[in-house]
């Protein structure tokens, strides 16, 4: 049975194995484990490649060289491997990307590693932004009951508010008082990312119930006693699920915010270029390269929630 | 630590000496006088305490025993300075209870263990510690002295979750020694255990007390441990809490389980059960 990495698995506790389960039920837990999720991503694909065909078959049947054949799987051949297909195929995207990693130079824009790296720069310092803000904002919240009530509705009223619209008028804001680049994309990251920590944190902060507080009365504890050895360690198991939040948002963020730059880096820019060009490859290069970062955020996630949890004994 | 706080040896032996004197000279440590407490509700005020009057002197065993809703764990919270009085006088070692508590007079235990999960069982003992900016080495040390106390030195590294219930207690007692408080106060710590448990944690409390001197405060609704430990038993009585009858133990002085089947045990123990009764013919 392959075996992943314990910080890769949910939280669980520790469940005791029948002694008596031999190799064969072994090997057919494993299929069984498997299996689905295998059948699952052969059936997409096989969609996939049913839909490339469906949707490129017209401009391919007009693209094909007359004198060439004309058969069937000449057909379904050609619109699979289209210069600027409707749909491409997965390994049309796939080989699409390691032209773009392997035969540019890493300062190259055409390059996708650079891009995913400009997002991926906008995301963490817009996370970090948030995390700090978010963190700041639940700590007063919890702290004054004049901030309870000035602060929390607005922090509500914030995100009832379309990113897509808030995005442009702070990129032309911050670019009129001579930030741009990076500020003005981290900015608005800090804007989506906030909001989840602060509502986790909150509850965090207030979770520890009336006799662990009453006991650090009777120690004279002052409130930022309180705050550091009772609230903060409670939240901890707040803090995680609101980050892995916190980070989709973020790359969301990072790409809407790439949009109305003018298209210069990132893989928002990317995506805009490949939608004013027909250049669907490169759209979906963007689309899988914005996944796999946000997999490796929230796999950063769940690696420090793994080193927390391993530091407390095991459970966080 | 500062030097008002006496160390364990200095204890024991004001301790034995406090224990030979006779009760009209030994210092007074706790001193309630008319104390009411009231607490406002939405539809009308409750009578937590009426006119409650309390003396506990130095190396007392004081039981405080009643039915729910007597005041008695109000009455604790109220010497701890955790509930607010509405009228009367309290003092604590000659202090109000809120300078006692800023001076780390007393410990306490809850009715729950409250520990912290994340901290392991010497970190959670070293936590009041930490508050004071006492040297790392040094809190580990009493805290040390603390868990042995308590016959928990092989556990010190465990966490929380890994103990029993009856340990957990065991260890939020040895933290509520960690200020070495001339004055512990205990809100049921044993309600929630069972009889074997609780039998063997009301020996460790009696061994504790027998052998360090501490002054004690304990609430608990049962009879056999309010007389097991104590050397008086203060019984209340609900609607509104108030002070029934007080009753001096008069047992020896180092106690055995075996006790408890003696002609003098069952007697007090009888003293006792009759009072709670004459109070609950009231209400």
């Amino acid at each position: 049975m392959a075996k992943s990495p314990k910080f890769l698995s949910r939280p669980s506790f520790p469940r005791k194995r029948d002694s008596s389960s031999t190799a064969t039920t072994n090997a057919y837990g494993a299929a069984a484990k498997i299996l689905p999720p295998a059948v699952i991503l052969t059936t997409l694909i096989i969609i996939w490649y049913i839909a490339a065909y469906l949707l490129n078959e017209p401009q391919a049947i007009a693209l094909m060289d007359p004198d060439g054949p004309t058969n069937f799987w000449a057909v379904v051949n050609a619109s699979w491997s289209m210069d600027r297909p409707v749909l491409p195929t997965p390994d049309q995207i796939l080989s699409n990307l390691a032209d773009s990693i392997f035969n540019y130079p890493l300062d190259s824009p055409r390059n996708f590693l650079l891009q995913t790296a400009y997002t991926a720069q906008a995301a963490l310092t817009g996370l970090a932004l948030g995390a700090v803000l978010g963190i700041a904002l639940a700590a007063g919240i919890v702290h004054s009951r004049v901030l309870d009530r000035s602060i929390m509705p607005w922090v509500i009223a914030s995100q009832t508010i379309p990113i897509l619209a808030i995005a442009p008028m702070v990129v032309v804001a911050l670019g009129n008082i001579g930030f741009t680049g990076l500020a003005p994309k981290a900015a608005i990251v800090g804007y989506l990312s906030f909001f989840p920590i602060t509502v986790g944190m909150v509850k965090g902060f207030r979770s520890p119930d009336t006799m662990q507080l009453d006991l650090m009365r009777t120690y004279n504890a002052s409130r930022a006693q309180i705050f550091t050895k009772l609230r903060w360690p409670v939240s901890m198991a707040f803090l995680f699920p609101s980050l892995k939040v916190a980070v989709a948002l973020a790359i969301t963020g990072a790409i809407v915010a790439e949009l109305p730059t003018g298209a210069q880096v990132g893989l928002g820019a990317r995506l805009l270029a490949g939608s004013y060009y027909g250049q669907t490859m490169m759209m979906w290069g963007a689309l899988v390269l914005a996944s796999l970062l946000a997999i490796t955020l929230i796999f950063c996630v769940r690696l420090g929630e793994f080193f927390l949890r391993t530091s407390r004994g095991g459970r966080l | 630590m500062d030097e008002a706080k006496p160390v364990l040896s200095r204890i024991n032996d004001a301790a034995d000496e406090a224990a030979k004197a006779p009760a009209a000279q030994r210092a007074v440590v706790i001193e309630a006088e008319k104390l009411n407490i009231v607490f406002q509700t939405a539809d009308k005020p409750v009578i937590a305490l009426s006119d409650v009057d309390l003396t506990v002197q130095k190396g007392d065993f004081v039981s405080l025993i009643g039915p729910s809703g007597c005041g008695k764990t109000t009455l604790l919270r109220a010497i701890a300075d955790l509930a607010p009085l509405s009228s009367g006088k309290l003092s604590i070692n000659g202090m109000t209870p809120d300078e006692a508590r800023r001076n780390r007079a007393y410990g306490y235990v809850f009715q729950a263990p409250a520990l912290f999960p994340w901290r392991n069982v010497i970190k959670n003992v070293t936590l009041p510690l930490e508050l004071t900016g006492m040297p790392k080495a040094d809190r580990e040390t009493r805290a040390a002295e603390n868990l042995h106390l308590l016959g928990l030195k092989d556990f010190a590294r465990k966490y929380p979750w890994q103990l029993s219930g009856g340990m957990q207690q065991r260890v939020s007692i040895a933290r509520a020694l960690s200020f070495k408080p001339s004055l512990l106060l205990m809100d049921e710590p044993f309600g929630a255990l069972d009889e074997i448990t609780r039998d063997s944690l009301n020996l460790h409390v009696h061994e504790l007390w027998a052998k360090t001197g501490l002054t004690a405060v304990f609430v608990t609704h049962s009879i056999p441990e309010a007389v097991f430990l104590s050397t008086r038993i203060v019984v209340m009585s609900a609607r509104p809490g108030r002070v029934l009858r007080t009753i001096e133990t008069n047992l020896p002085a180092n106690r055995t389980l075996e006790m408890r089947d003696t002609q003098e045990f069952v007697a007090v123990a009888h003293q006792v059960r009759e009072a709670l009764r004459e109070g609950h013919s009231y209400g």
